[in-house]
């Protein structure tokens, strides 16, 4: 989960790191009323999951109260690269006298942390690492010794910063780690990180992403999620703890395992070229057991698509014996009654699938159709899709 | 024969207790493994009973290994343990240590790979993987030992069904080592290692490499196949249909920008002289073809 500005504003504030004051709007009045108790400059920032706002317009600077409630009548509803502003921050100003960049992120490739650095800031960091490499500086952070004093020195000195402000700087790297680990982040990135005129150092602008495996620990991280932003029907596939992505597509798809599923898709987009080029309506990953409940749930969310026309059950019994996803398919048909209105098309191989069409074939539904392969079963849902 | 796991393998199972351990204990049972104990602080010193064998139960992976000689852990213990239990088994010099849990935070992971690879002495497999198996021989993980026979192919893939689907697609030829390394950001054993030790393998004669959206593995795997490879290598990638920025299931399996898209991976693989599927049931019949010109 990626989190808002003021989100990780205020995740590093309750780790200690230095920042500004800051205080989220949704109406212009209410920003207003923050620049009021913010006092002197501000600067109202649309708050959008995205790179380039201020290039779009969404970030302004506000001399009075009344500056904020314009600047904020102007950023509100602004379309930033898609993402339409709903909310603000309303920030203290600050006098900068430099700009600098820090993160720590997991490396995937490295199966280590990363620590990137730079002492030229002010630029998109894609565009630096690109045109001037040579000024950031990139260093591998052991996930077992972490960003020790001596090591945040290290990042600082291998991104120039010059003698007199490593150990300024160093002390916020130190607290910027302890966000990263405490929170169960995979990145923390202040761009710009700055130094005042009057010699601070201050995490202006925050991008924190978080781990969605370690919710258990962190009960906390639930309500920074965007609720409003969730697909209705991704909520509420959630909520049975489905794995659901929804998609732009006619062709409904339940599978077992993230990769089966995955595999489904394309081979339903596939079949779908020679169909009108009916596409998958989503990712809906059952997980390894099939139970009817958990049948029924997912199938009560892909019908409540309206876009859907048809739905591919795809699953391959491995541990799940086919027999039980057959009968949670028929129960979840039964539970479900006038509400499946969609013809199914139901691949099952593997463990124990004999049976498993036999119970099918028994029940003979008249939405269900049995197909042999994968291939046929994508074939059989993306026509009638396309009907 | 195989790669990391053969008939000579002594498994024991961190979490033997648990529903999912009890329950693949059997089934690895089923499958000819040696499965020779299990772990758990809290039941040290009794047994539990599969069949007509009976196991014990351990209270560390160090005391297990003393008393059974065995040099494989499957570890089925929760998220939140996960950890712990790992450190103990790379502790232990546990020589292949699978973790077949899911949803373990990455920074646990990240932690547990750091120390595994600082002391040199342990493989990890996963985690949220289902593991390795060599059929005919052992299995160290939950994929049904039934789909397919031993044969020429060794099989890699990040995902468990995908593994299971070209499994039975190609079951008539059959596998040397089948191995499910995981779907999570970092991984113990990456497409790299298996590739070098299939194609170390004298019984393995091609390799079958499935991979999916996300990251950037299946890249630098083309890169290693074009200079260290010279066995037949057919690939597959899942998710050329998945949109940017939404993760499809698997935590890793997430296309950001411009980079882990599946169309970019299949190039970098064809690129290395990779013959790419755009299904699995293709990707079989590539398989075919290449097995028929051996």
């Amino acid at each position: 989960m990626d989190l808002y500005e003021y989100q990780a504003r205020d995740m590093f504030e309750k780790h200690g790191v230095p920042v500004l004051q800051g205080i989220v709007a949704d109406t212009p009045d209410e920003a207003r009323a923050a620049a009021e108790k913010i006092g002197g400059l501000t600067v109202v920032k649309a708050q959008v999951k995205t790179g380039g706002r201020g290039k779009a317009g969404g970030v302004k600077v506000a001399k009075t109260p009344d500056d904020a409630f314009e600047a904020a009548k102007a950023i509100l509803g602004l379309d930033i690269k898609g993402h339409v502003v709903k909310r603000l921050m309303v920030a203290e100003g600050a006098k900068i006298a430099q700009e600098y960049y820090f993160s720590v992120l997991l490396d995937r490739a490295n199966r280590s942390y990363l620590s990137l650095c730079s002492y030229e800031g002010g630029m998109e960091i894609e565009q630096l690492a690109v045109e001037r490499p040579e000024a950031l500086a990139r260093v591998e952070v052991n996930p077992i010794e972490g960003i020790t004093l001596a090591k945040a020195k290290e990042i600082a000195v291998a991104a120039k910063f010059p003698a007199e402000l490593v150990d300024k700087v160093a002390e916020v790297f130190v607290l910027l780690y302890g966000v990263y680990t405490a929170e169960d982040a995979t990145l923390v990135e202040v761009n710009p990180l700055v130094l005042t005129e009057d010699g601070t150092i201050l995490a202006l602008d925050g991008k924190v992403t978080l781990d969605a495996n370690a919710e258990f620990r962190q009960p906390d991280h639930a309500a920074l999620e965007d609720k409003a932003a969730v697909d209705p029907l991704e909520a509420k596939a959630k909520e049975h703890d489905l794995n659901y992505v929804k998609l732009d597509g006619e062709v409904g798809i339940i599978g077992n395992g993230a990769g089966l599923v995955m595999s489904t898709l394309d081979v339903v987009a596939y079949a779908g070229e020679k169909h009108g080029g009916v596409k998958p309506a989503n990712f809906l990953d059952i997980g390894g057991g099939a139970s009817a409940e958990v049948m029924a749930a997912g199938l009560s969310v892909i019908l409540g698509d309206p876009q859907v026309k048809s739905v591919f059950v795809n699953v391959f019994g491995g541990i799940t014996a086919c027999d039980a996803v057959a009968n949670g398919i028929v129960a979840a048909l039964d539970m479900l009654g006038d509400a499946a209105t969609k013809p199914l098309v139901v691949r099952l191989d593997g463990n124990s699938v004999d049976k498993g069409r036999e119970i099918l074939a028994a029940r003979n539904h008249p939405l269900v159709t049995l197909a042999t392969t994968m291939d046929d079963g994508a074939d059989r849902a993306a026509a009638l899709a396309a009907k | 024969m195989s790669i990391f796991l053969t008939k000579d393998s002594r498994v024991i199972v961190q979490g033997i207790t648990g529903g999912e351990g009890s329950k693949h204990t059997a089934l690895m049972l089923k499958a000819g493994t040696q499965v020779v104990g299990g772990v758990n602080a809290r039941k040290a010193g009794t047994t539990v009973e599969h069949g007509d064998v009976t196991l014990p139960v351990f209270g560390t992976v160090s005391e297990a290994m003393g008393e059974t000689g065995a040099d494989v852990s499957v570890v089925f213990v929760p998220p939140a343990f996960a950890k712990d239990a790992v450190m103990e088994a790379i502790d232990a010099k546990m020589p292949l240590i699978v973790v077949i849990t899911e949803g373990i935070p990455v920074q646990d992971t990240a932690e547990f790979w750091a120390y595994a690879a600082s002391k040199g002495t342990s493989r990890i497999i996963g985690p949220n993987c289902p593991g390795i198996i060599t059929p005919g021989e052992a299995l160290a993980g939950i994929t049904p030992a039934t789909i397919s026979g031993s044969g020429p192919i060794g099989l890699v893939s990040k995902s468990g069904t995908l593994t299971y689907q070209m499994m039975f697609e190609l079951r008539d030829i059959g596998f040397s080592t089948a191995i499910g390394i995981g779907g999570d950001p970092i991984v113990g054993t990456t497409h790299i290692d298996a590739l070098a030790a299939f194609e170390a393998d004298p019984h393995t004669k091609a390799i079958v490499m499935i991979g999916e959206i996300g990251g950037d593995a299946e890249e630098r795997a083309a890169d290693f196949i074009r200079a260290n490879v010279s066995k037949p290598v057919v690939g597959y990638v899942a998710g050329f249909t998945a949109p940017e920025g939404k993760t499809m299931g698997h935590a890793g399996a997430i296309v950001s920008g411009s980079s882990g898209t599946a169309q970019a991976k299949k190039e970098a693989l064809e690129a290395a002289g990779v013959r790419v599927g755009k299904t699995p049931s293709e990707t079989a019949q590539l398989m075919r073809e290449v097995i028929a010109a051996l």
